[in-house]
């Protein structure tokens, strides 16, 4: 069910979200000290390519972590196994890549 | 047994406890109730042996040595695996009752005998086999007791088989297919012996789908051992060395 390579899998996206979290975090609580306004952080990250990959690279690294987990949890919880477990293992890592992505896009794009 | 049962039907004023024994074979059964006279020191095993002998002769279950060592004997006992020929029934005992199962995550032969073939084949499938890396004729290799390999195998290697890691284990009773605690703490102490010669072939075996990494570190194995040994540690370890056997990276 869950071999050395999607371990490895998810512990190297756990190490891409922790600092990713880390500095979205720090970020947060510096840029609101001011009282930005929603319109005023979305002028400084729409048409900025490192907010872009920032977020970009999160949402990959959550789409991968999260997609794994939940393929343990349906295994054990609801003993879905073979072809089935596989297709959702990637139907759920394509739907959090595809809702991150559009998150990303509309935060970043100018 | 040795227990002296001799003076037990003598002394009606002695406390009895309400015992419930599962009874039956395969996936079917129930729980009988006995009572069971209680005596001053009384094993869970003692307790057993006592239905058997003068109360119900056809009752089965399975022991040996009496003494901890040859992991025949553990059951479940008020819902939790113990060894049941060290465990005395005054620390175990709720209200003067007891319930007496077969191991957890293991089929039932028939009433207190649990089926031990699949817990032995995944020691097997784990290679948790001694593959040695001399023949009788080469000179004995000397093992250094302060080679950290050695103080780590060490650390492991006192399993008796008993199985009672494997029924504490929620991951075994979520994924038949995982090699469970017990099966991939023998792996870890192999793999730690510097007399093998498998470790490619063990640190493969325990890679796959029912492999060291989907142990959830929740820790019952090491909770219940009866000999204090920690197997999460050890999956721990395998899980380290797994991955960097898959990154080429050496010791």
């Amino acid at each position: 069910m869950l071999d050395v390579r999607l371990y490895l899998l998810q512990r190297l996206s756990a190490m891409v979200m922790a600092p990713l979290v880390l500095v979205h975090i720090a970020v947060m609580i510096y840029a609101v000290q001011d009282g930005l306004t929603a319109t005023e952080i979305l002028s400084r990250t729409q048409g900025s390519l490192l907010w872009a990959l920032f977020y970009g690279s999160f949402v990959m690294a959550v789409s991968v972590h999260a997609a794994i987990g939940l393929r343990v949890i349906v295994f054990e919880v609801a003993r879905l196994k073979g072809p089935a477990l596989t297709l959702f293992t990637w139907a759920a890592f394509v739907g959090l890549l595809y809702l991150g992505m559009q998150a990303v896009y509309a935060v970043t794009a100018s | 047994m040795t227990t002296d049962f001799a003076n037990t039907d003598e002394n009606s004023t002695r406390t009895h406890m309400s015992v419930s024994v599962w009874r039956g074979e395969g996936d079917s059964g129930a729980f009988q109730q006995f009572q069971v006279p209680a005596q001053e020191s009384q094993t869970i095993l003692d307790v057993v042996a006592w239905i058997q002998q003068p109360s119900d002769p056809t009752l089965s279950y399975r022991y040996a040595c009496r003494v901890g060592m040859c992991g025949s004997c553990a059951m479940m006992v008020n819902g939790k695996p113990r060894w049941t020929c060290r465990t005395h029934v005054k620390k175990v005992l709720q209200q003067g009752r007891l319930e007496i199962a077969p191991l957890r995550n293991l089929p039932v032969i028939k009433d207190l005998a649990a089926d031990m073939t699949e817990f032995f084949d995944k020691w097997v499938k784990a290679e948790a086999v001694f593959h040695p890396s001399k023949t009788r004729d080469d000179a004995i290799e000397p093992i250094n007791p302060a080679n950290p390999k050695r103080i780590a195998a060490s650390a492991a290697i006192e399993c008796i088989n008993c199985a009672v890691c494997y029924a504490a284990c929620d991951a075994v009773s979520a994924n038949s297919e995982y090699l469970g605690p017990a099966a991939l703490n023998r792996a870890w102490t192999l793999l730690n012996d510097e007399r093998d010669s498998a470790n490619s072939e063990r640190l493969q075996a325990v890679s796959g789908v029912g492999g060291c990494h989907n142990c959830h570190s929740q820790q019952g194995c090491m909770n219940y051992c009866p000999n204090e040994l920690n197997p999460t540690a050890s999956i721990a370890g395998l899980k380290r060395a797994t991955l960097k056997h898959l990154l080429g990276w050496r010791d």
